[in-house]
């Protein structure tokens, strides 16, 4: 692949600027992204944040207030719905109850003007993509819900759309088939190769499945990124409260360097071994993962790490992992996770003092 | 103890099923079985002055059965029947027809309208029915009639000279008919579409259907059973009309149920009329059965 064509794969999808209002409420907020071919990008936020709107737009079925999509370097939001090559698989499916499996998959190849041999032969193929050969007579109501989620799978697969969208796509599933499923799902994907945007309220799901993250509140992008980023290195305090459980601690910027800073908080001061560029004396927030803080009985020797005090409020024991609620001096509950990974590591139980310990790199400190 | 307990429960539980379900069996049993089979017997009866021979008699050891087909036949042989109940059926489907054509857009006018705006516009669907059907009958003579109010608006501004014969042609039997039977078609197709799952249409779009082939592939099978049971609504009551002939229809839009009036009340040949409301039934009962098997069939889908 030579660089012009990667240049073009890169903006594959192009929102530019996209905005759309309802009454004057701007459901999606000036919003700007490029999507690369071949990339599952998940839309993350929780309900009324802007990302179905955001989806909907995609497909055709709202008109943006501002703003254009771009596909292939063509702009397609002045489009039908029905002219685009972008296909989606709604939430909870929305298949045609009175057509069986066979003439739900077909439908759009049907309206396209296939050839009926042509038209066989690739409900074929989605059939046998989403392993579903032996239920082509059945109607929807006939079907498990895994079962109705790969018709709808291969419905939007069929017609081989240049992008495809999914709503909330193992929504209606119970938990034990979404993790299944999820991992089957990302598979025949990737496999076709189709480009994907994704929108799902649950984290998890978005982690497992997408190559890139977009966190959305109030219509806007907080911030895009990988998973491991989105989790490791959050950009602000929602994203971080957002995703995965945090530790936030509330202070102000006593000292800034270009490799490193100090936090003061009432709970302690704190080092961090990134710099910030901000004005010393600026209020800022320390974020650290429960499973970044380690707990001892005693002192920690090495003077470099983080340190504080604590008595053991709550500890759940769950085989590979602890969990416990510590109470600082302040008063402030702290979450801390311990994987097991020896046999003898050490127990605490409850009114247990203990000393919290992390790294000056687990830490990531906030703005606003 | 416990057995007793269970058995007598059973017996309560039993008990309240058996009314609840009865009472609707007890109401088609007093009210339309045994009048039906009163109408049967009399079409097979030899009328006897004022009263009817029995059907069966017992002689001398011999059991005599008595069943007058004569009616039966006179009704298959006279054409007068024939052509009464083919122009019945005729001005039945036409009715349904129209009424189908009218009400199918209105009752999806009321599913696309706001949610608030819904109970309104059922009630505006419903609201002629506060008035006598007589009287809203009779209310069109005044409409349709030579000297009415439509003749006499159009005279008035000057589109026509003499006054067009709407009264007591076609015309005026279907108008009244699809007045009256309108609301009847909407409502059935009102519920069935109402529950209809919006997102298919933009499943349909979204797989490359215009608006038209959305409605026409998806739409309109999907209220199937709306359009039929709206349409046996309209259509099995209109086979048999006796007021809006007589009202609006003119001298030579034959109704059976007209013939049948004619035969009770001014014949007074009560076995003939049985025959000919029997063949009625019949007629209607056909397409129902139809439909019913169908339904069961199809009775899984959504």
């Amino acid at each position: 692949m030579n660089a012009r064509n990667a240049q073009a794969d890169a903006g594959f999808v192009r929102i530019d600027r996209l905005t759309k209002r309802f009454d004057d409420v701007a459901a999606v907020d000036n919003v700007s992204i490029e999507i690369a071919k071949g990339e599952i990008f998940a839309l993350l936020g929780s309900s009324g944040c802007g990302k179905s709107t955001l989806l909907r737009m995609l497909a055709g079925f709202e008109t943006p207030s501002e703003g254009t999509i771009y596909l292939e370097g063509q702009p397609v939001s002045a489009m039908q719905p029905y002219n685009r090559p972008i296909n989606m698989m709604f939430q909870s499916y929305a298949l045609f109850p009175h057509l069986t499996v066979w003439d739900n998959i077909a439908f759009g190849l049907k309206r396209e003007g296939m050839p009926k041999a042509q038209i066989e032969e690739r409900v074929e193929e989605m059939l046998r993509i989403v392993q579903l050969k032996k239920f082509v007579k059945r109607k929807p109501h006939q079907l498990s819900g895994g079962q109705q989620q790969r018709v709808a799978l291969a419905r939007a697969l069929a017609k081989r759309p240049k992008l495809l969208l999914l709503d909330e796509p193992l929504g209606a599933l119970d938990a034990k088939l979404r993790e299944e499923t999820q991992m089957e799902l990302k598979n025949i994907i990737k496999n076709v190769g189709v480009t994907c945007v994704l929108v799902t309220h649950d984290q998890d799901e978005a982690m497992t499945m997408a190559d890139r993250i977009a966190i959305m509140s109030e219509g806007r992008f907080r911030q895009v990124g990988l998973p491991f980023e989105i989790y490791e290195t959050p950009n602000c305090r929602f994203v971080a409260d957002f995703i995965g459980k945090v530790n936030l601690f509330d202070g102000a910027l006593t000292e800034d360097a270009p490799d490193y800073c100090v936090v003061t908080t009432p709970e302690g001061v704190f080092y961090v071994n990134h710099g910030v560029t901000g004005t010393e004396g600026m209020d800022v927030t320390v974020a650290v993962r429960p499973e970044k803080i380690g707990l001892s009985s005693s002192a920690p020797t090495d003077t470099s790490r983080n340190a504080v005090t604590g008595t053991i409020v709550t500890n759940s024991y769950y085989g590979s992992a602890s969990i416990y609620h510590v109470q600082l001096a302040t008063g402030k509950r702290v979450l801390v996770s311990c994987e097991h990974s020896s046999r003898h590591d050490e127990h605490f139980q409850r009114d247990d003092p203990v000393w919290l310990c992390w790294e000056p790199e687990s830490l990531v400190v906030l703005r606003s | 103890m416990s057995a007793v307990t269970r058995i007598v429960g059973d017996l309560r539980q039993g008990w309240g099923r058996y009314t609840v379900i009865g009472v609707p069996y007890l109401f088609l049993i007093v009210l339309f079985t045994i009048p039906f089979l009163v109408v049967l017997r009399l079409s097979f009866s030899q009328a006897d002055g004022a009263s009817f021979a029995d059907l069966t008699s017992y002689t001398d050891g011999i059991l005599h059965i008595q069943i007058k087909l004569a009616n039966y036949i006179y009704l298959a042989t006279d054409d007068l029947y024939a052509e009464t109940y083919l122009s019945s059926l005729k001005f039945a489907a036409i009715n349904t027809g129209l009424c189908l054509f009218i009400g199918y857009p209105f009752a999806y006018f009321m599913v696309r309208s706001p949610v608030s705006m819904r109970p309104a516009l059922l009630m505006l669907v419903s609201l002629p029915f506060w008035t006598s059907f007589l009287l809203r009958v009779y209310a069109w003579q005044g409409l349709l009639d030579d000297e009415g109010i439509i003749n006499g608006l159009l005279m008035w501004v000057g589109i026509i000279e003499e006054p067009i014969q709407m009264l007591r042609t076609s015309f005026s039997l279907i108008v009244g008919m699809v007045y009256t039977y309108l609301p009847f078609m909407i409502l059935p197709l009102y519920s069935n579409l109402v529950k209809m799952d919006m997102r298919l249409l933009e499943a349909a779009k979204d797989l490359g259907c215009g608006p038209l082939k959305a409605f026409w592939l998806i739409t309109v099978p999907l209220s199937k059973n709306g359009i039929i049971a709206g349409s046996m609504l309209v259509f099995i009551p209109s086979v048999g009309e006796y007021v809006i002939p007589t009202l609006l229809g003119g001298p030579d839009n034959l109704m059976i149920g007209r013939v049948l009036w004619d035969e009770f009340f001014a014949n007074n040949d009560w076995p003939m009329a049985s025959s000919v409301a029997v063949t009625m039934v019949l007629l209607i009962l056909a397409p129902l059965v139809i439909f019913n098997r169908y339904q069961s069939q199809t009775g899984g889908d959504r």
